[in-house]
C-alpha cells in the first residue's frame, strides 16, 4: 500500500479529536499533561457532551488547559478549583463539571477545598495530575514529593524531619463517603493510556448519576522538574513513584 | 404586581429575604458574628423548595468567594455575606472576580478590628472595601446602607450594577445596621432569570458549555502578554470611569445653607443626622452629606459645596479612613478633620456635635 492509499479516509483508524484545538501545546517534551488533555477531549467527544461540559483549570502547568480543550472553562485561583466546580455544578446540575489540578494545587494550597467538595459529595469529576513536583514554578517540592527526592527547595533530598512525608491524598479522599469512584492511573504506555481513558470516561458518566464525586489521580512525569529526559523520566516514575503511589481503583461504587 | 408588603426585620434578615425575592440563584457563606442571621434566615426559608435558589454553607470564606466565582461565571446571581475577618479571607477571590469581570454581590457586616478584634459594629474596613483589599489594580462598587430599608434595596440594586458592569459589588454595612430592627417595605418578587434572559440582557459571555456555533468562553484573569495585560488594565480603568459617571450616589441633608458639613455614611450618617438637628436647634448651620456609594465616591458633590463651607468633619467609626477621600475632595480649600469612635464603640449625636463645635472653635479666625 502506498502512503497516498494509506491516508485515504476509509483507511483512517485514528484521528485527532475535534475537541482539541489547533493550538500548539506549551508542555515540555515527555510531560504527562498533554496526554491527559487528549484523553479528556476524547471522552468529551465520544460522549458528545462538548456543549454540556464546564472545565475548571488550576494554577500550575495545567492552567492553560483552556487553550487546548475546546470547551467552556473557568480559570481558578491556586487550589480553589473544587469550590468553583461546586457552585458551577449545583447551579447547573445538567452540566458535566470537572476540575483539572496538579499536586501543589490539589494537595497543598487547595487541601481544604478538595476535601470538603469530595466530602459533600459534589457530583463533579476531579482529574488530579500527580508529578511529585511544582512544575510550573520551576521544580520545587510538592506535598507528594518522595522522601529523598531532589527538588529546587529540597536540594539535598526531601528530609522527613524537615518536610514531613509524601501526602497520599488520594487514599484520604477514598475514605470520604462523598466519593463514589477513586482511582489511581498513569499514562506512560499505550496500555496505561487506554486504562486511564476508561477511568476518565467512568468518572464523567458518574457525575450525572448523583453518586458523589469521582476522583481520578494520574501519576505523571515532569521531565523538566525532575531534570531527566522523557525516557528516563518514565523509568524513574516506574521505579520510584509506583511503589509509593500504587496504581488501581481504591473505590468504585 | 401584588400589594406592597411591610415587615419589621433585622438588617441581616432582610438581606436574605431580599435576595430570594429578587430572584437570586445562589448563596454561599460561612458563619461569623454579627451577620450569621443571613445564612440562618435563608436556611429557615428553604428557597430551594420555592424559587430553586441554592444555599450552601461552605467550609470557609475562601471557599465561599470561590463558589461565587464558579456560580457567577455561569451567569447566575450569586452572593455571600460575612464580617471583617471573613472578608480578609475573601480578598484573594475578590481580585480574581474583578480580574475575570464577573458579577456578584458581597455583604460585609463590619465589626471592629484589627485581627479578631471585636464583634461590635465598626466602619474600619473602608480602605479594604474601596481601595481594593486584594492585590492588583481593581475596584469594587461599594454601597453603604444607612437603614434596614437600604439593606433590602441594595440587594437588588447590587445585582443590577454587578451585571451591568460585570463587576463585584459590595454592600458595606456594619454590626449596628445588621442587628437593628426597622420597618421595611419588601421588594417586589421577581422570578430567577433564565439563561436566555441573561444572554438577551447582557450578551453571550457565560461559561455554560460550548455549542458548536460559538468560540469557547473562558472566565480567567490570566494574561502573560504584558501589552495585552496593560490593555486590559486600561479597559478596567475606563469601566470604572463609566461607573463613576453613572452610578455615584449620595444624599444631602440640610446642605442648602450649610456653613459646616459632616460627611458620614452608614451608621455614622444615621447618628450624624441627629447631630444636624441638634446643631440647628443651637443655630449652627450644619449639613450632612451621606455618600451612598463609597466607590465611586461623591467627590464632586463635596467639592461643589466648598464655596459655602468653613470646615468639614468626616465622621466614621474608624481611626480615620474615609477622611482621606474627603481631603482629596476638599483639596486643602477648607479645614477637614476626622472624628470617630473605634473598637465597637458607637458615638452619640451629642458627642459628634461636640466634635463639630470644637472644630468650629479651632478654626475661628
Ligand atoms: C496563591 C499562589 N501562590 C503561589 C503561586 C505560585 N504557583 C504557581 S503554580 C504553583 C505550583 C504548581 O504545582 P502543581 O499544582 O503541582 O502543578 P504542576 O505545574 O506541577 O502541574 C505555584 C506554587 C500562585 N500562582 N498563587
Ligand atoms: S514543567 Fe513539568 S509539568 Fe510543567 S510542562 Fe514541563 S514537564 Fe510538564
Ligand atoms: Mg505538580
Amino acid at each position: 500500500m502506498t502512503t497516498q492509499e494509506m491516508i485515504k479516509p476509509e483507511n483512517l483508524v485514528y484521528s485527532r479529536t475535534r475537541v482539541l484545538t489547533d493550538n500548539v501545546m506549551h508542555y515540555c517534551p515527555g510531560c504527562s499533561h498533554g496526554t491527559v488533555h487528549k484523553l479528556i477531549a476524547e471522552v468529551i467527544d465520544e460522549m458528545n457532551i462538548q456543549d454540556k461540559t464546564i472545565g475548571v483549570s488550576p494554577v500550575g502547568c495545567g492552567v492553560f488547559a483552556y487553550n487546548y480543550i475546546d470547551i467552556d472553562w473557568l480559570e481558578a485561583a491556586h487550589g480553589r478549583a473544587p469550590a468553583l466546580a461546586t457552585a458551577a455544578k449545583r447551579l447547573n446540575p445538567d452540566r458535566y463539571v470537572f476540575t483539572y489540578q496538579g499536586d501543589g494545587d490539589l494537595a497543598s494550597i487547595g487541601t481544604a477545598e478538595i476535601m470538603h467538595a469530595c466530602n459533600r459529595g459534589e457530583n463533579i469529576v476531579v482529574i488530579f495530575i500527580n508529578n511529585a513536583i511544582y512544575g510550573m514554578t520551576g521544580g520545587q517540592m510538592a506535598p507528594t514529593t518522595l522522601v529523598g527526592q531532589v527538588t529546587a527547595t529540597t536540594p539535598y533530598g526531601r528530609n522527613v524531619e524537615i518536610n514531613g512525608y509524601p501526602l497520599k491524598i488520594t487514599e484520604l479522599i477514598a475514605q470520604l463517603p462523598g466519593t463514589c469512584y477513586v482511582t489511581r492511573q498513569t499514562v506512560y504506555n499505550p496500555l496505561t493510556v487506554r486504562k486511564a481513558k476508561r477511568a476518565i470516561r467512568k468518572a464523567f458518566e458518574n457525575s450525572m448519576l448523583k453518586k458523589g464525586a469521582s476522583f481520578v489521580e494520574v501519576v505523571g512525569t515532569c521531565s523538566s522538574g525532575w531534570k531527566l529526559t522523557p525516557v528516563e523520566a518514565n523509568q524513574w516514575m516506574i521505579d520510584n513513584m509506583f511503589p509509593e503511589y500504587p496504581l488501581g481503583d481504591m473505590k468504585d461504587i | 404586581m401584588g400589594k406592597t408588603e411591610y415587615k419589621l426585620l433585622k438588617g441581616n434578615e432582610v438581606i436574605a429575604i431580599a435576595a430570594i425575592r429578587c430572584g437570586c440563584d445562589g448563596y454561599f457563606g460561612y458563619p461569623i458574628t454579627p451577620q450569621s442571621e443571613v445564612m440562618e434566615t435563608l436556611m429557615e426559608l428553604k428557597p430551594w423548595e420555592t424559587t430553586g435558589m441554592v444555599v450552601l454553607q461552605a467550609e470557609s470564606e475562601v471557599a465561599s468567594i470561590n463558589m461565587l466565582y464558579g456560580g457567577a461565571a455561569t451567569g447566575k446571581k450569586v452572593f455571600t455575606s460575612s464580617s471583617s475577618p471573613g472578608i480578609s479571607l475573601m480578598a484573594e477571590g475578590l481580585t480574581y472576580l474583578a480580574g475575570a469581570e464577573l458579577p456578584c454581590l458581597i455583604v460585609n457586616v463590619v465589626r471592629g478590628g484589627p485581627g479578631l478584634g471585636t464583634i461590635q459594629p465598626a466602619q474600619s474596613d473602608y480602605f479594604q472595601a474601596t481601595k481594593g483589599g486584594g492585590h492588583g489594580d481593581y475596584r469594587l462598587i461599594v454601597l453603604a446602607p444607612a437603614s434596614v430599608q437600604e439593606m433590602n434595596d441594595f440587594v437588588d440594586l447590587g445585582f443590577e450594577l454587578a451585571f451591568k458592569y460585570r463587576n463585584p459589588v459590595m454592600i458595606l454595612s456594619d454590626g449596628m445596621i445588621g442587628q437593628m430592627m426597622e420597618k421595611v417595605r419588601l421588594s417586589p418578587e421577581k422570578p430567577r432569570w433564565t439563561d436566555a434572559e441573561i444572554e438577551e440582557r447582557y450578551g453571550s459571555w457565560t461559561v455554560k458549555g460550548k455549542p458548536s456555533t460559538r468560540e469557547r468562553h473562558i472566565a480567567t484573569s490570566l494574561e502573560l502578554d504584558s501589552a495585552k495585560q496593560e490593555k486590559f488594565n486600561l479597559k478596567l480603568v475606563a469601566k470604572y470611569a463609566e461607573i463613576a459617571k453613572n452610578e455615584t450616589r449620595y444624599e444631602k441633608i440640610m446642605c442648602d445653607d450649610a456653613e459646616y458639613l459632616i460627611v458620614a455614611y452608614g451608621s455614622s450618617a444615621r447618628i450624624s443626622q441627629k447631630t444636624v438637628e441638634l446643631a440647628r436647634e443651637k443655630g449652627i448651620k450644619l449639613g450632612l452629606l451621606r455618600p451612598v456609594t463609597l466607590y465611586p465616591y461623591p467627590t464632586k458633590a463635596i467639592r461643589d459645596l466648598l464655596p459655602q463651607l468653613k470646615c468639614v468633619l468626616a465622621v466614621e467609626m474608624s481611626t480615620g479612613q474615609m477622611i482621606e477621600d474627603v481631603r482629596l475632595a476638599v483639596n486643602g480649600k477648607v479645614p477637614a478633620e476626622h472624628y470617630g469612635r473605634v473598637g465597637g464603640m458607637i458615638p452619640s449625636p451629642e458627642e459628634v456635635l461636640n466634635a463639630v463645635e470644637n472644630l468650629i472653635e479651632r478654626n475661628k479666625k
